[in-house]
């Protein structure tokens, strides 16, 4: 056990940081929808599927299947981050406006809301599965199954920690979702608009009635949410190659589970979360001697950390961010 | 005004009928029944319009089909139902005096959805035999329930070696099973292969586990050294069984699983830089997903085996030929994993009801003592319900296809 530890603590250690931001990314959507409407969205597993798919049409539909070097790759990969961003953002939206929107107006109870989330979490689920899949990506009767990404970057090393490779993807996924986090905190605590997502946390009628446009602050919510699963989306694909109508399920809980270990509203929380969620899991793994251990730890983890510190690892909120 | 409401009241639910009865049409050719509970409603009209599609006349029996159709490993589930469809349709076309019509339960491979399929069968369609359930997971919860019923079942897939112990009269399998497949590909890597350090993997599943302790189990024996880890195969990243792996630099890995995850787990594996180590799996992978999950480059030379004999239409031997020739020209592809043994469980029960056994009873009966010639093998059941053929066939991936290395008892890796 202790030698398998110390023989696999960098590998370990680099495929935690690489997929803990993933998570992390995933994370912040729960938590700024938290923040702003105390609603956990479980729908925002199926955003970051959607973006997954977003980026995946990127290269189906320019046609490549080969490895590519040089600024064909870096054109490549930012227009899926693009895709990502703009189907997982527009998802994201729109389920605001269709399925959440009508539920406020009228007064709905929280309940409403979460069931409408689980709703349309398989609605959105089967709508992949049945259509998007086999028709978008002309996969007939393959919507259940795995849908593959071709190499289109070669896994190169880059650099080795401790005789260990770190491939250039790896590094690629952790930076990406860094500078992402970086300019939500910025966009955040420094502009206009982030004052407003702030004040709408700390106080919605005081908001309103300080001329603060209520609906514009949630759809801008949900649009960022939504973005940063797109850019999830895009990196998970980049890593993995392939996903799936049903990605978003264990993802989604898992990325939850990192908001509410790092404080569900805060945002630098929900980073912490995804960062310690993709270590623990890992290192638990390893400890326990097989790989089909992780979720017990993870989750194991998660019910010790809320025993003994309920309000999460930060503990602070959305609402109490500091400008 | 009551006009009105009541207007209000009936428009969604016409509408909703309309929707299901829409859906109904739309699927009656691919899957008649839909599995999930989508409503009652829905699976009445299906099986409304399957009855009212199936005007015979004369008689007619029913033999299910029960299998994952749809799901993520449904590619190892569609060729054996090509094959059971095609047994039939062309014993229909002989104009017999009585007719079969083949029903479709897609399982997903849920045993919960299973056992309720199972149930809809026996009592609503009235089937006299089953072909499947595809998967160990279903059969095991299955059984119990056709055994009651007094239903007999002949499996193409489902390999676990416990499913045989239960004592069960009406379960028959037309493929050998993990006590084979298990220690024939444990002794192909201990002999014809010789590997000395292996790493064996399992997916903690009904098939997998078993299937890997074999393996385990003719390595001790052996005296071949092994590590073993298993993996969630509901996971993305398998990364700690494949840094362990890294570690304890095997020649060969085994993986006991299906071929969703066993994409997924050659990427990563190759990936990480385990490059040399010989890749082997059992039936479970049998399928172009293996490829396709792992990328054409990483799945080159990875090895699979498998209790089933998969030919083409260049086979040595003609019946095998032959059945090649007419599935291509059935379904416009060449026949793949258990379409062999999907068609001879469909030509089995054809063999008991043109023997004149049209009840359930009579046809297991006819089971029993049956040695009828297959495409697969000599079909004929011992006791307890398997079939006596033992050969379990190694399969290789050669430039993104799968093609036969020989049987396990001599097959050389190229």
């Amino acid at each position: 056990m202790w030698n398998d530890f110390v023989t696999q603590f960098w590998p370990a250690t680099i495929d935690g940081l690489s997929i803990g931001s993933i998570y992390a990314l995933v994370a912040l959507g729960y938590t700024m929808v938290y923040g702003v409407l105390r609603l956990i969205n479980f729908a925002h597993s199926e955003i970051f599927m959607m973006g997954t798919f977003g980026a995946l049409f990127v290269p189906y539909t320019l046609g490549i299947t080969t490895p590519q070097t040089g600024f064909a790759l870096v054109g490549i990969f930012l227009l899926m981050l693009a895709g990502g961003m703009l189907v997982s953002a527009g998802g994201a939206v729109a389920l605001e406006w269709i399925a959440y929107r009508p539920l406020r107006k009228r007064g709905a109870s929280r309940l409403a809301a979460l069931i409408c989330a689980i709703g349309a979490s398989l609605f959105l689920q089967e709508v992949f599965a049945l259509y998007v899949i086999p028709r978008v990506f002309d996969r007939p009767q393959q919507g259940r199954n795995l849908t593959p990404l071709p190499r289109i970057m070669e896994r190169n090393e880059l650099f080795s920690i401790a005789g260990h490779a770190v491939r250039l993807d790896q590094v690629i996924v952790v930076a990406a979702a860094v500078v992402m986090m970086v300019a939500l905190d910025r966009l955040v605590t420094k502009t206009r608009i982030g004052r407003g997502i702030r004040a709408t946390a700390q106080n919605p009628e005081a908001a309103v009635l300080m001329g603060v446009d209520i609906d514009t602050i949630v759809r801008v919510t949900f649009l960022v949410g939504g973005a940063m699963a797109g850019v999830a989306g895009a990196l998970y694909l980049l890593a993995y190659e392939n996903t799936s109508y049903f990605i978003g399920f264990l993802f989604g809980i898992k990325a939850f589970t990192a908001a509410v270990l790092g404080g569900i509203g805060n945002l630098r929380g929900a980073l912490i979360g995804g960062i310690v969620i993709g270590l623990v899991e890992n290192y638990g793994a390893i400890l326990a001697g097989s790989g089909a251990w992780k979720n017990v730890i993870t989750f194991g983890v998660l019910v010790l950390v809320l025993m003994f510190r309920p309000s999460g690892i930060l503990g602070e909120s959305l609402r109490q961010t500091r400008a | 005004m009551l006009n009105r409401r009541l207007l209000r009241a009936v428009a969604p639910v016409a509408a909703l009928a309309l929707a299901l009865s829409a859906c109904a049409d739309d699927n009656k050719d691919k899957v008649k029944k839909g599995a999930s509970a989508v409503a009652s409603g829905a699976s009445a009209v299906a099986s409304g319009a399957s009855q009212a599609g199936s005007a015979v006349g004369g008689n007619s029996v029913k033999i299910g089909f029960m299998g994952d159709l749809t799901g993520e490993n449904s590619g190892i589930v569609i060729p054996a139902r090509n094959g059971a469809k095609m047994a039939i349709d062309q014993y229909n076309a002989t104009n017999p005096a009585v007719k079969i019509e083949m029903v479709e339960y897609d399982s997903k491979a849920d045993p919960t959805t299973a056992v309720a399929l199972a149930q809809q069968a026996i009592k609503t369609d009235k089937i006299v035999g089953l072909v499947g359930p595809a998967f160990s997971g279903e059969s095991a919860q299955v059984g119990p329930v056709l055994e009651e019923a007094k239903i007999p079942s002949i499996t193409m897939s489902a390999t676990n070696a416990k499913l045989a112990a239960n004592g069960w009269k009406y379960w028959h399998r037309m493929l050998a099973g993990d006590s084979v497949q298990g220690p024939g590909i444990g002794e192909w890597i201990a002999g014809p292969a010789a590997k000395k350090n292996v790493f064996v993997i399992d997916d903690k599943s009904e098939y997998g586990k078993p299937l890997a302790d074999f393996v385990r189990k003719v390595l001790t024996d052996k005296g071949i050294k092994f590590e073993s880890d298993s993996i969630d195969p509901a996971e993305s990243d398998y990364s700690t069984a494949v840094n362990k792996a890294v570690a304890f630099k095997p020649d060969a890995i085994f993986f006991g699983g299906y071929y969703a995850a066993a994409g997924k787990l050659l990427k990563q594996l190759r990936d990480k830089g385990v490059k040399d180590a010989t890749f082997v799996s059992g039936d479970g992978s049998l399928d172009k997903g293996l490829v396709e999950g792992a990328g054409a480059a990483n799945a080159d030379g990875a090895i699979v085996g498998c209790p089933c004999l998969i030919g083409g239409s260049d086979a040595p031997d003609p019946k095998v030929a032959k059945f090649a020739v007419d599935y291509k020209a059935a379904f416009n592809a060449d026949p793949a994993i258990y379409a062999a043994e999907g068609y001879d469980s469909s030509s089995m029960f054809i063999a008991a009801i043109k023997a004149g056994n049209t009840t359930a009873e009579a046809i297991n009966t006819f089971l029993v003592t049956a040695d009828v010639p297959g495409v697969s093998k000599q079909m004929k059941f011992g006791p307890n319900g398997e079939v006596s053929a033992t050969d379990t066939y190694i399969y290789q991936v050669k430039g993104g296809k799968i093609a036969l290395l020989g049987n396990s008892k001599d097959a050389k890796l190229g």
